[in-house]
């Protein structure tokens, strides 16, 4: 047992740290910074930079066109993305689509769309939820009916991150109505730009553009962008879980905010002492970071116990939960940092449309809407409810 | 010991909660907060019409006369609404200083006018390094001859953008946090030299920067003795802190039966989510909450008036916990029991939550109160 990283893993934490610094774009670290909405050009300019450093597919095997980076390599690589002040990527393509092609798809699948997605050429999003089916995902009811070469696919898909910044969707669809719901379901592979297919943006609370939900209205998708067989699709999703539920970025991410918490607790006043000094808002932060450390050692093990032919199991839901929980407390403690200055909250500013005479600390769009916008972090893919239902039933075996 | 409403009471409840019923439903309300003013003057003249501008002002001044819990009744209706006209600013808070703190003339003046509704107010007290201490002032006001020259900034205002006039809080001697040398005035919103930067709040409503670049004001805009507004500040926030209690209560209330019915209608794994025990407890847990704020409001409507000075702020620190407490979770897990759809701004659930952690960011959080209530 030793938590230290080796000279060769310290010498890389150096040289991502010194890429970040040199490759960021400017403009981009300024909103991420300020929690300015980014546009599309903005994730897709970043995605492409991190794809000419070969940085993008990080969980990809090196023959796919992966860096080939240990898992501690991986960790010091995200962890260093992120406290560079980069944003999140949009990560389906790499995420999602990558895993399963490599596993379940044709050789034409594989050369059609991995190298795009290597590039970031191309955007994935992810089909999953529909307006009746969150949390009981497998009741989806979105029909995809085979007319000779092609699926038609009629239905709606909501909660879909990114669809407006997207090329492709990965998603699950129903061919056939078995009396088991999880039978039946399908993956197919859409291009947005089919016709018959429109995306309606969803506002959220914190008054941002993160979600969509999208309409199919006699879509027709060729036959050759099914993945694996009919019915397979739930198998398919089930592997993917391990991968979503185990990237450590939720870690770094909330780490980034901490950093954050901290400059704002040292520039905040409270009776005229800095506000980090103030010994109610001290021992909140001091919680904060105990917390940060217990999630990430147990993060850091759960990476550390896979492998290749071990993928994580539904260990991964105690992650998904607590990296939630975390990253609520600390946008909610940034929040109270700012007191009244929690309040304003020019729309247009937020969403970088506006030149309009700046209001409190430049950090005024990191307080409530990040803390606004956190809270679907315990609903978004899988609730904190449904991760416990996981470990009860297949970890504690209740 | 009496829980009950008297008749006229009842007979306010039912017209406030007539009003909400049908002039503020959510399609309305989101219409309303979209605009550039964020309310509606429309509304506006039917408070008047209906006395409830006047609510806490005696009849010599055009008003009701109406208790605390008056206000209570018309903040905690408010509240199941979301209403977003400028009555907690207006009424409460600027209204509250002259009531309390205003010389006759200054009542006949202000009062009447602001029952009929042709008057706006705001109260500016905080500031950008105040947080929620309220003898941290910093903006001056210097005596000139018969004059006052007022020199600072004041930050987010509530109601500053739609305000005739504005109370500011300045500091007419001592260093920043003392207790003495802290007076109010009353300045018109069109002074010279007074600027504000407007912009909508978090939760919908608007507020504003206040600029004070020597703006000079007559003896006669003093509100209180010179040097001892603290006192008067105090008092007017504790009847903000009431005010804003009831209303938090009503938005509870309100988003605890939106989620409750969506837990009887809302079906996943075949059958009514409400049916899971898990869910059960947690809507049981936001019962309770409310619950709890509700009596804690009451008290505060109840106290707000008290004489003793100290056992008025221990109330008031105690329900304003409460409150932040209960808030905070029935805000959350409204959110939480909703999914997906609770996030939505197209939906009124999330405009509850938003409101709720807005009314804890307001004159005091839980930490804050917490800690007054140590001192005290």
């Amino acid at each position: 047992m030793d938590l230290r990283f080796t000279p060769e893993e310290q010498a890389f934490r150096k040289e991502v740290r010194e890429w970040v610094a040199a490759n960021l774009p400017r403009d981009i670290k300024e909103k991420v910074d300020r929690g300015i909405e980014l546009t599309c050009d903005d994730f897709s300019r970043w995605m492409r930079i991190l794809s000419e450093r070969g940085w993008i597919a990080t969980n990809w095997p090196k023959e796919a066109g992966g860096p080939g980076l240990n898992i501690a390599q991986k960790y010091i690589l995200e962890e260093e993305i992120f406290l560079g002040g980069a944003p999140r990527t949009v990560h389906f393509g790499t995420r999602m689509v990558g895993p399963v092609l490599l596993r379940y798809g044709t050789e034409e699948q594989k050369k059609k769309y991995l190298p795009k997605i290597l590039t970031s050429e191309e955007i994935w999003c992810q089909g999953y939820s529909e307006p009746g089916a969150g949390s009981d995902l497998a009741s989806l009811k979105t029909s995809a009916v085979r007319d000779g070469d092609h699926y038609v696919v009629n239905g709606t898909k909501i909660w879909t991150s990114y669809a407006h910044c997207a090329d492709r969707m990965f998603a699950l669809v129903r061919t056939s109505v078995e009396p088991k719901k999880q039978d039946g379901i399908t993956v197919l592979l859409i291009d947005l730009k089919l016709p018959g297919l429109t995306v309606r943006p969803i506002i959220t609370i914190d008054g941002r553009h993160h979600f969509n939900q999208e309409f199919f209205d006699n879509v027709r998708v060729p036959v050759e962008d099914r993945v694996g067989e009919e019915g397979q699709g739930w198998a398919i999703a089930k592997y993917l879980l391990g991968h979503e539920r185990s990237n450590g970025s939720g870690v770094s991410m909330i780490k980034w905010r901490a950093t954050k918490l901290r400059e704002m607790a040292s520039k905040e006043r409270a009776d005229g002492e800095r506000l980090e000094n103030e010994p109610a808002f001290r021992r909140k932060i001091a919680e904060l970071e105990s917390d940060l450390r217990a999630l990430e050692l147990t993060s850091l093990r759960v990476l550390a116990s896979a492998s290749a032919d071990k993928p994580i199991g539904p260990e991964a839901s105690v992650l998904k939960f607590r990296m939630a929980c975390m990253q609520q407390a600390v946008t909610e403690l940034m929040m109270e940092a700012g007191a009244y200055y929690a309040h304003p909250l020019d729309r247009e500013a937020l969403r970088g449309q506006s030149n309009a005479e700046q209001v409190g600390p430049d950090y005024q769009f990191r307080m409530a809407p990040e803390y606004f916008q956190m809270r679907g972090t315990s609903i978004a893919g899988g609730s904190n409810e449904i991760q416990k239902n996981i470990i009860a039933k297949r970890v504690l075996g209740l | 010991m009496d829980f009950e409403y008297s008749d006229d009471q009842s007979l306010l409840k039912d017209s406030v909660d007539r009003f909400i019923q049908n002039n503020y439903g959510f399609e309305q309300r989101r219409k309303l907060v979209a605009t550039d003013e964020g309310y509606s003057d429309k509304n506006w003249s039917q408070f008047a019409e209906l006395g409830w501008l006047g609510m806490p002002f005696p009849e010599q001044y055009g008003g009701f006369g109406g208790t605390p819990v008056e206000t209570m009744i018309v903040m905690e209706a408010f509240g199941t609404g979301l209403v977003a006209e400028p009555y907690l600013p207006t009424v409460v808070l600027g209204g509250g200083a002259i009531l309390h703190g205003g010389s006759e003339e200054q009542k006949q003046a202000i009062l009447p006018a602001v029952a009929e509704g042709k008057l706006k107010l705001a109260l500016a007290f905080a500031e950008r390094q105040s947080r929620y201490n309220l003898a941290d002032v910093e903006t001056s006001a210097k005596k000139d001859g018969g004059s006052y020259v007022l020199n600072g900034m004041k930050g987010v205002v509530f109601g500053a953008p739609s305000a005739d006039k504005i109370i500011v809080v300045a500091r007419t001697s001592g260093q920043s946090r003392d207790a003495d040398g802290i007076s109010l005035f009353l300045v018109d919103k069109d002074a010279q030299g007074l600027r504000v930067r407007g912009y909508p709040t978090a939760d919908g409503l608007r507020a504003g920067e206040v600029y004070l670049d020597n703006v000079k004001v007559g003896a006669d805009a003093l509100v209180g003795e010179e040097g001892k507004g603290l006192p008067l500040l105090e008092k007017v926030i504790d009847h903000g802190i009431a005010a804003i209690s009831a209303e938090a209560v009503g938005a509870m209330k309100a988003l605890n039966d939106m989620t409750l019915e969506y837990l009887k209608t809302r079906e996943q794994f075949g059958q009514p989510i409400g049916r899971f025990q898990v869910l059960q407890h947690r809507m049981v847990d936001m019962f309770i909450a409310h619950e709890e704020a509700k009596s804690m409001a009451m008290m505060a409507a109840m106290r707000v008036d008290e004489a003793d000075e100290t056992e008025r702020k221990k109330a008031m620190s105690a329900a304003k916990v409460q409150i932040g407490k209960s808030a905070r979770y029935v805000g959350q897990q409204g959110i939480q029991l909703h999914g997906g759809i609770g996030m939505t701004d197209e939906y009124a659930a999330g405009h509850y939550f938003k409101r709720l952690t807005m009314i804890d960011r307001s004159f005091g959080d839980t930490d804050f109160h917490l800690k007054r209530f140590a001192d005290l």
